[in-house]
């Protein structure tokens, strides 16, 4: 099929076109793989990059704000000093750098039967696992990830086996680069695992980071899965999870954003057996001029399952939070019950929150409903703290962690979620230094 | 102790209180009645600071100093207290999260060093056991899902713990049990004292038979139009306010 050419190309889009066809024969992967690289480029290059008539990027529109992009990754670098956000939390590592996974950097100990391998190695074996996850999705800068992924690691956990101590993906950006990250996780059958995803990067680098994490989560498995992106002030952070879950799952995440400068953060939850479970969590904490944007797609294909999703944004200064989130009931997906709520707290007259809650509901015996709300501290709650002697920053700073509190305890992981509040506060402690 | 002298207010545009002169001398317990409307929650809002309040005329005289410009978080570090006629609940924050808070904060404005949290508690412990305040309670988020009469015995601890030189009880016998009531009238009269003041908003008798005030003062349409002792106030209740009908609020 021709479609129309695209007559402007943007410099970034050229940049990318250049940086394909010198980096194309290089990439890691199987001739399969290498084919595959070639139709996702095209994909993307018919889509261009998102801009404001792409629905499911409306409030993020990257053809305006990515004006150049920084070049592909071409050297090993070494892991820069960069301070450790969840220290204290006991967890297995597994550091990926500039797209890399890097064995010599991890600590895998504590999560004995589990698989770990570059995602590299996969790939030039042709595994077939790899772009199952999101095949269906049709999005520019999944299809980018796909022509120009490197690596990102793959962890397999076996049927049946329960691992208590979490696991670490740790994501770093060492410099003025742009980075696709490609991870998959196989959750097997009866399984259970803690998964944590974090994003860092230097402070003063405008590096791009496009990860892709492709999961599949097995029949009664539980899984708890939380994502922290703290990305350096000046990043670009796009970030995509595309998760099935099989029957009979429990499977909680939590996303939260406060770092970049520019991010997104898309979820991709799909049911594919009866009787599941998801909880579906978000804070977003930004200020200064950050943008995060979070964006949602529930996908009830089965019947009898549930969804939780509960998504709270703080926007100070003169940023912006977005919220698009989306449930799909579809018409054999008889007794579902979803419920999606989001809510914003704006701390400052000039920052924004864009929400899109949709339901699209095809069959007829569901429980779903959406929430959407938008609004400052409470005067008068605020006034009783202060009639108390408490400042106005302390009491500020009581209201906002209690707001995020919900969405971060709503994770089920007592561990994690003290991890999680401990960095919502040094957000707060923060505040009034304006992100650059 | 407190002064005020020719207070005038208003709330977007609406004059509420139309000069309100009033002593109440270190040590005092005096009580304020008065109709439905007549301006006594706005003027414990007034004097504990809130927002959203012109003060267009007249000065509150506390300790020495005219504070109608200062903080209420000022204010309340200085040692005025409001028991609200209605606690607010504070979903996610816990009591006792919030006590402290609120201990800390007042002590490190006044330059004393924080509590540690064994003493914290042992003061917390003290005070709820004697307001029938429990544990289970304090555990809970501040006033989320208290009766009535739970949200007012903890303003009380509040009062307790916080030891204001100036506390103002907005209806606080209000949603009272008579058990409660004795209770809750025991802890207040357990905090008189020569150095703290009180002031006693309230519509009924039977707090005042256990709250004695030295003082009683009729408020009516923004101002105080008698004071008398706490006979005055058996007199109200048998003859209501229709002698004190001033033009409405
Ligand atoms: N935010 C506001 N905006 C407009 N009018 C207000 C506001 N708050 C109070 N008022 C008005 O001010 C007047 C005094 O109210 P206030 O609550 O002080 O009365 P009160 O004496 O405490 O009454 P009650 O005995 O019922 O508690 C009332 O007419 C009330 O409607
Ligand atoms: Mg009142």
């Amino acid at each position: 099929m021709n479609a129309e050419p695209r007559i402007l190309r943007t410099q970034a889009e050229d940049t990318l076109a250049l940086e394909f066809a010198a980096a194309r024969t290089r990439l890691p992967g199987s001739p399969s793989v290498a084919a595959a690289r070639e139709v996702a480029f095209a994909d993307f290059q018919k889509a261009g990059l998102p801009h404001r008539r792409t629905e499911p990027w409306r409030y993020t529109d990257l053809r305006a704000l990515l004006r150049t992009v920084p070049p592909l990754v071409s050297e090993r670098a070494e892991l820069p000093a960069i301070v450790d956000p969840l220290a204290g939390l006991d967890r297995a590592r597994l550091v990926v750098v500039d797209g890399a996974y890097r064995p010599e950097l991890s600590d895998l100990s504590g999560i004995d039967g589990v698989t770990v391998r570059p995602l590299a190695e996969l790939l030039r074996e042709g595994d077939e696992r790899i772009g199952r996850e999101i095949a269906t999705l049709d999005d520019a800068v999944v299809s980018l990830n796909a022509a120009l992924m490197t690596g990102g690691v793959a962890i397999d956990v076996p049927a049946g086996a329960k691992i208590a101590r979490a696991i670490e993906i740790a994501h770093v950006t060492t410099g003025l680069l742009q980075t696709h990250t490609r991870n998959l996780v196989t959750i097997g059958a009866d399984a259970s695992a803690r998964i944590l995803e974090t994003h860092v990067g230097p402070a003063d680098s405008a590096y791009q980071a496009n990860i892709v994490t492709e999961a599949t989560v097995g029949d009664r498995a539980k899984v708890i899965w939380a994502k922290l992106q703290l990305e350096g002030a000046a990043a670009v952070h796009l970030g995509t999870f595309s998760v099935s879950i099989g029957e009979e799952t429990e499977f909680d995440h939590l996303t939260l954003m406060t770092g970049a400068s520019i991010s997104r953060s898309q979820t991709f939850l799909a049911f594919a057996g009866e009787n599941a479970r998801a909880g579906l969590f978000g804070a977003t904490m930004v200020r200064g001029k950050q943008h995060a944007d979070i964006a949602l797609t529930v996908d009830h294909a089965v019947p009898n399952c549930a969804s939780r999703e509960l998504f709270k944004a703080v926007m100070d200064e003169r940023s912006e939070g977005v919220f698009q989130g989306r449930i799909n009931v579809r018409p054999a997906a008889q007794k579902t019950d979803g419920r999606m709520m989001t809510q914003g707290l704006l701390l400052s007259e000039d920052a924004s929150f864009f929400v899109k809650p949709e339901l699209e509901i095809f069959a007829d015996d569901v429980q779903c409903a959406h929430g959407a709300t938008s609004g400052e501290i409470d005067e008068d709650i605020l006034f009783y703290l202060l009639s108390r002697g408490i400042s106005r920053p302390e009491a500020e700073t009581l209201l906002v962690t209690a707001f995020l509190a919900e969405a971060i305890e709503g994770l089920g992981d007592e561990a994690i979620g003290d991890a999680f509040e401990a960095i919502a506060r040094d957000w707060l402690a923060n505040r009034g230094q304006e992100a650059k | 102790m407190l002064e005020i002298k020719n207070l005038h207010a208003s709330i977007d545009g609406k004059e509420i209180l139309r000069g309100v002169d009033l002593v109440v001398p270190t040590g005092e317990v005096h009580a304020i009645m008065g109709p439905n409307g007549s301006g006594k929650s706005t003027l414990s809002y007034v004097l504990a600071g809130r927002d959203g309040y012109d003060v267009t005329d007249g000065e509150i005289i506390f300790d020495g100093e005219n504070i109608v410009e200062t903080a209420p978080e000022e204010r309340a570090s200085a040692g005025v207290f409001l028991a609200f006629q209605y606690p607010l609940e504070i979903p996610g924050v816990a009591t006792m999260t919030f006590l402290k808070a609120a201990l800390n904060a007042q002590r490190k404005a006044r330059g004393e060093d924080e509590l540690t949290t064994p003493d914290f508690m042992r003061r917390v412990k003290a005070a709820s056991e004697k307001l029938n305040v429990t544990q289970e309670m304090l555990r809970r988020p501040l006033n989320v899902g208290f009766s009535g009469g739970e949200k007012k015995r903890n303003e009380i601890l509040q009062m307790a713990l916080l030891e204001p030189k100036l506390a103002i009880l907005d209806e606080t016998d209000s949603g009272l049990d008579i058990d409660a009531l004795r209770v809750v009238s025991e802890g207040v009269n357990a905090l008189r004292s020569p150095d703290r003041s009180m002031l006693v908003i309230t519509h009924y008798q039977r707090l005042l038979d256990h709250i004695v005030p030295d003082k009683v003062h009729v408020m009516s349409a923004g101002r105080i139009v008698r004071t008398g002792g706490p006979e005055l106030a058996l007199e109200l209740e048998a003859k209501g306010y229709a002698d004190y009908a001033g033009e409405p609020a």
